[in-house]
């Protein structure tokens, strides 16, 4: 890149306006999230009346109070880390084997394995059929069922199988010499040496479960099993329609809207925390899914 | 003590001779097997790591495609897939004189047609922008900032964007009652459910998806821009004369992907924004198979809309893998 005191008046006109376009569009993006956010500290009135722009109106924790009284919001709140870090423990222990097995030149029938496993990323049976085969399988309703049916994908296959094959075969000899079976070369050699490869799909993993919601919501039926995305689900549909809460609401000081936003704010919280980490290595991962097959 | 003879490897030259006898005296093909026998014995290990993954895909990817039949059958859960009887082309008649269906294919077509239009350029604009930007660490926080949205529920911004919407506590209408017009109820109103979702999608994933442009960018060789510089090129013509044409290939691939995804409008988001009054404009086709087979029971029907679904989907990017290897040289395999 060239040096600012090269550039020309009209490249460095150029170069403010892209910046300030840039920071246009940067405000836009965020602007939605300090809106919900000034939302869930304002008064349910003010929030009703449309009061609220930029900054908290009447700024109080009420709407905050309700949800940590409800025992579902905590419920499911639970149940998101279950999926969460069970999902994700669940896709490693089928990823690093498969990937690795896939990876090994000796593997018979390694192109139709490969084959077999990238099919399933241009054709799928659809929603009816994957549904049917959950009812069959007895997995509705089942924390078990939404842990292992979403376990594996072609591409985060794929993508771990690809840096693999990268690893040089010279890394694991001095293993093989000490005798090293390919589960203690698995573990000892290829899998330090792909930290980064692995933290992005385990990371791609927490995020795609901290967020799942269709199939949560089509699979399970019992409350007490639903994840915090079905609860917030159901407290937006039904929260400005529910008399109960009417009739609370005219007493306390929030609103259908300040709750709603209290607990948009309370599930995006855990993500805020976890992205930086995931910043370091999604851009790096999503090129390593330069998918060939 | 009589001379060993040994062969190349080491090995007594009488047991080798016993060896080549004994390998003469096998059939070939007893070898063969032999030989994938020891195989196994000795890299069972890794077919050991293998066959958890592929029963997966069996049980919950394959056996799906195998209970796709029911697109052909009277399904009754009663009978089960393979008992139920075999209908032919029924279900396929009923979707095609099924106006909601028809009205379904129209809005995913629609509705795909306008984030090809917008939504496909706002991710390379964002990239070739973000390449322009001199000021490292203004660059990185715009970054971070733009990125962040890939990584929220579809629920939260369906959340965020009904309550940024709403006709008395929405941010859209307290502005648009500064400019003293009436508020307008957004979400019920059949032709701003396009607009809306079309946007939204822009906020969400412009940002994300200009990772791939920009990596495409940075690979872009340095010595095109220097000679450039010693033509005396400013930097405008620079990003139409080089970046442009250097990432076109990357432009095509990502382009291919979407065509592929016409189909495939983000449904999820759909089913948590669209509303009985906004259907005329906001059902899409796996909408329709969600309310068709998972509300109402209708599973042969809706898998038979699932299937014709997935099949123009298949065609679709055969089509344009095809036309772009053909005039590009650039595929995706």
């Amino acid at each position: 890149m060239m040096k600012w005191n090269l550039y020309s008046r009209g490249d460095k006109i150029f170069a403010i306006a892209v910046s300030v376009l840039i920071g246009m569009f940067t405000v836009a993006t965020l602007y939605p999230f300090i809106y919900i956010a000034a939302v869930s500290f304002s008064s349910g009135f003010a929030a009703q009346s449309g009061k609220v722009v930029f900054m908290p109106i009447d700024a109080t924790i009420e709407a905050y109070g309700y949800i940590i009284n409800d025992p579902k919001f905590w419920r499911s709140y639970g149940n998101t880390f279950i999926y969460t870090i069970g999902g994700t423990i669940m896709s490693m222990l089928f990823i690093i084997p498969g990937a690795y097995a896939l990876s090994r030149p000796q593997l018979k029938g390694r192109r139709f394995f490969n084959l077999f496993i990238a099919f399933t990323m241009w054709f799928n049976a659809g929603l009816i059929p994957f549904f049917l085969n959950m009812r069959d399988l007895g997995l509705l309703d089942s924390m078990f069922g939404i842990i292992i049916a979403f376990a594996v994908n072609a591409f985060n296959i794929i993508l771990l199988r690809n840096f693999f094959e990268a690893i040089p075969q010279s890394f694991e000899e001095a293993a093989r010499m000490d005798g090293a079976n390919d589960f203690q070369v698995l573990w000892k050699v290829y899998v330090p040496l792909s930290k980064p490869a692995i933290a992005t799909i385990t990371l791609f993993c927490i995020v795609s479960r901290w967020n799942g919601f269709f199939w949560a919501m089509v699979l399970l039926q019992s409350e007490e099993k639903i994840p915090l995305q079905v609860f917030l689900r159901h407290t937006i549909a039904n929260l400005s329609d529910n008399d109960e809460f009417a009739i609370l609401q005219t007493a306390a000081g929030f609103s259908a809207e300040t709750v709603t936003a209290a607990i948009i704010v309370c599930s995006i919280i855990p993500v805020l925390i976890v992205y930086p980490f995931i910043q370091k290595y999604f851009e790096k991962g999503i090129l390593l899914g330069g998918v060939k097959e | 003590m009589a001379e060993e003879h040994t062969t190349a490897a080491g090995q007594p030259i009488q047991e080798a001779v016993i060896e080549a006898q004994e390998a003469q005296r096998m059939p070939p093909n007893d070898g063969r097997w032999t030989r994938l026998f020891d195989h196994f014995k000795r890299e069972w290990q890794i077919y050991a790591m293998l066959l958890p993954t592929i029963i997966w895909f069996l049980v919950f990817l394959y056996k799906p495609m195998y209970g796709l039949q029911i697109a052909f059958k009277d399904y009754s859960i009663f009978r089960g897939v393979a008992n139920s009887p075999w209908i032919g082309l029924e279900h396929f008649q009923t979707l095609f004189s099924n106006d909601q269906f028809l009205r379904a294919i129209g809005n995913t077509i629609k509705i795909s047609a306008l984030n090809l239009i917008f939504g496909f350029p706002a991710p390379i604009i964002l990239a070739l922008m973000f390449n322009e930007v001199l000021h490292a660490s203004y660059k990185r926080t715009a970054q971070t900032i733009v990125y962040l949205p890939h990584f929220i529920s579809s629920v939260i911004i369906a959340g965020i964007v009904i309550t940024a919407f709403s006709p008395t506590a929405g941010i859209v209408n307290t502005i648009i009652g500064w400019f003293g017009l009436d508020p307008v109820y957004f979400l019920t109103q059949p032709q701003w459910f396009r607009p809306i979702f079309v946007g939204t999608g822009i906020w969400q994933e412009a940002g994300f998806g200009s990772i791939v442009f920009l990596a495409a960018i940075a690979g872009v060789n340095p010595s095109l821009y220097e000679s450039a510089v010693v033509d005396g090129a400013n930097r405008w013509q620079m990003m139409w004369k080089i970046t442009i044409p250097s990432i076109l290939p990357t432009i095509l691939i990502m382009l291919i992907i979407r065509i592929g995804n016409v189909m495939e409008v983000s449904f999820e988001l759909v089913i948590l924004l669209y509303q009985p009054a906004t259907y005329e404009t906001a059902d899409v086709v796996n909408t329709w198979i969600y309310r068709q087979g998972l509300q109402s029971g209708q599973y042969d029907l809706a898998a038979a809309g699932g299937l014709f679904n997935a099949f123009v989907a298949f065609v679709l990017v055969m089509t344009a893998n095809t036309l772009s290897r053909r005039y590009s040289r650039t595929s995706l395999w």
